[in-house]
């Protein structure tokens, strides 16, 4: 599937694959090569200039998009070794979080992340990456494990948001998401979290109260996603480009309002563009960031981590008159 | 024939200088009908006399209630929203925080104050539902985080009283957030082994009960309140069924395990400051 940005890059691409399987069928000639480094040099140029203005809205499409890596695609990529765990110990395994322990250039690392699928069936069994209560409490149960053999933790958010159900409800959605981010806070281990997708509101912040908090860059992180913003803000689905705008979802806004503490690039197009580009990265700079955490005591992560996120918000103080 | 002969002709009274039955005389209940002295109704804890519907009511009242001889220190009460985002939707922000400031005659959602009740010091902080649905924003997580860090310096109980749709999407992320800071601050609190009783009111959804309003040492409720993650709407439109009687009320999360227990307006002082004296002696 082509995002509609993307298909003036995709007819390009494909005429240039056309001129290379031509040239090399007949002997190529001067003009045939001078000819497709021109195209060449022409989508490096349209790809620059479609993706450095791209809307927010834009960028919540690319987050979406059909090929784009998600959390097991990361894990798979980024350890030797992994061993996936499952399960609340109280009601079921939700398949929509995921986790366990895996091994990243010789280190141990407690993985949770919200799980997409890839095809309808897939879709169904992953819920749409839209966890129930016994996934967040599955996925304190691990990061509890992990305090407890002193490894340190990598959260990966995909979610269009938590579960909205009666089952979600009956079984205390809105208990699982608090506990899980007061629990965060005072885990004694090094806690990254990185949005790789969508990152919708609590479901999102469920998981991601971490010593660092990171945003791909073609991602999206807030309080509630376009489309719902749009139906109770503007009583209509077909303001979500506005609304988009309005919420500053991206990556840069929200490093720009220090409401996250960095960007990873993404290759030019996105991540799914050339994913083993991503997963280096990814893995580079959790690698980065766990030297740094390490060095500090278990007391000064949890203080620093609580500080951080106390400094966020903006709000006039009037001095009484 | 008519009755009465009117001797004058012409009168022509303006309307505002009409003569009307004073208001707030009465208190007419908008579950039952029941129709009562307002004076009465007050007395009853704002709730009616002959179904115990509870009216919602703000932090004026809840700290009337609450507080002994409604006598508190208010705490911060000077921090006003910002529009970091210049968010605009069908109105720009500023608007809608100024017409919600001139209707209520509140800063923003929440108030924060410092007491006794019963004689026991205590920290409240009360959510006003009338500014723009209770939502939470920046100076809602900042009120509560520093009511919070009050009683944690004080040393005494924290009660939150909560009534909110939840976020405030004007906001957006800096609202997200005020869930993390809140709860931050509550693990400081749980971690001195200050007590924390959490009230959830009419109606508690959204970013307010997925983070500071579930995570009570006791999480209590009016009667009959709606309290729930995703609004009944949401979960309607997401399942495409009906929702079945009942669901995500106070009665239905009590039966579920999610609160200790219900509590009738009228005794809550009462129980409240018997169960910190069970915690406290």
């Amino acid at each position: 599937m082509l995002l509609d940005f993307e298909k003036p890059i995709a007819e390009l691409e494909e005429k240039l694959a056309t001129m290379k399987e031509y040239a090399l069928q007949h002997n190529s000639n001067g003009n045939i090569e001078q000819a497709i480094r021109e195209l060449e040099s022409s989508i490096l140029q349209l790809k620059r200039s479609t993706y450095q203005q791209l809307t927010r809205w834009q960028k919540v499409q690319l987050s979406r998009h059909s090929e784009r890596p998600y959390t097991l695609d990361y894990i798979q990529a980024i350890c030797e070794d992994f061993i996936e765990l499952h399960g609340d110990r109280n009601v079921a395994d939700d398949k929509a979080m995921v986790g366990g322990f895996g091994k990243v250039a010789g280190q141990t690392i407690m993985f949770v992340g919200q799980q997409k699928g890839r095809n309808t069936k897939q879709r169904q069994l992953r819920n749409f990456g839209m966890a129930n209560p016994e996934g967040y409490r599955k996925a304190l149960r691990l990061m509890k494990l992990a305090e407890k053999f002193n490894k340190p933790i990598v959260t990966l958010i995909d979610t269009p948001g938590a579960f909205p159900g009666i089952l979600a409800e009956e079984r205390g959605q809105a208990e699982a998401i608090a506990r899980n981010i007061q629990q965060m806070f005072m885990l004694r281990v090094p806690v990254i979290c990185i949005i790789i997708g969508e990152g919708a509101s609590g479901g999102a912040l469920g998981i991601a109260i971490g010593d660092r908090v990171l945003m791909l860059e073609n991602t999206w992180y807030s309080v509630i996603s376009p489309e719902s913003c749009s139906s109770i803000l503007w009583r209509s689905w077909e303001y979500k480009e506005q609304a988009a705008e309005a919420l500053r979802l991206t990556s840069q806004d929200m490093l720009h309002h220090h409401l996250i503490d960095g960007v990873i690039t993404e290759p030019l197009g996105g991540a799914h563009t050339d994913p083993g580009l991503v997963f280096q990265t990814v893995k580079d700079t959790l690698l980065n960031h766990l030297e740094d955490l390490l060095a500090l005591s278990p007391e000064a992560r949890i203080s620093q981590r609580i500080d951080k996120f106390c400094r966020m918000g903006v709000y006039k103080e009037t001095s009484l008159v | 024939m008519a009755w009465f002969n009117r001797k004058e002709k012409g009168i022509v009274t303006p309307t505002e200088n009409k003569k009307e039955t004073p208001d707030g005389l009465w208190y007419k209940c908008p579950e039952c009908k029941n129709v009562m002295p307002s004076r009465e109704h007050r007395q009853n804890a704002y709730t009616c006399s002959s179904c115990d519907h509870h009216e919602r009511i703000g932090s004026r009242e809840y700290f009337e209630i609450l507080f002994d001889q409604n006598q508190f220190t208010e705490l911060d009460p000077h921090l006003e929203a910002d529009d970091p985002l210049q968010f605009v939707d069908s109105a720009a922000y500023t608007q809608r925080i100024r017409a919600s400031q001139k209707k209520t005659g509140l800063t923003d959602a929440v108030r924060s104050a410092y007491g006794t009740m019963n004689e026991l010091p205590i920290t409240i902080a009360c959510m006003d539902f009338g500014f723009i649905g209770g939502s939470m924003g920046s100076v809602v997580g900042e009120k509560i985080a520093r009511a919070i860090a009050h009683a944690l310096h004080q040393r005494s109980p924290f009660l939150m009283i909560s009534r909110s749709g939840g976020a405030r999407m004007q906001e957006a992320g800096f609202s997200l957030m005020q869930m993390a800071k809140t709860s931050a601050k509550l693990a400081l609190l749980a971690e001195a082994r200050l007590p924390y009783i959490s009230l959830l009111t009419d109606p508690t959804t959204g970013g307010v009960s997925a983070s500071y309003a579930m995570l009570g040492d006791v999480n209590v409720a009016e009667p009959k309140a709606l309290i729930g993650f995703a609004g009944p709407r949401v979960i309607r439109e997401t399942i495409g069924k009906d929702l079945p009687r009942g669901f995500q009320t106070a009665e239905y999360l009590l039966e579920h395990g999610f609160l200790d227990f219900i509590v009738h307006r009228k005794e809550m002082k009462e129980k409240f400051s018997r169960l910190l004296k069970m915690w406290l002696d």
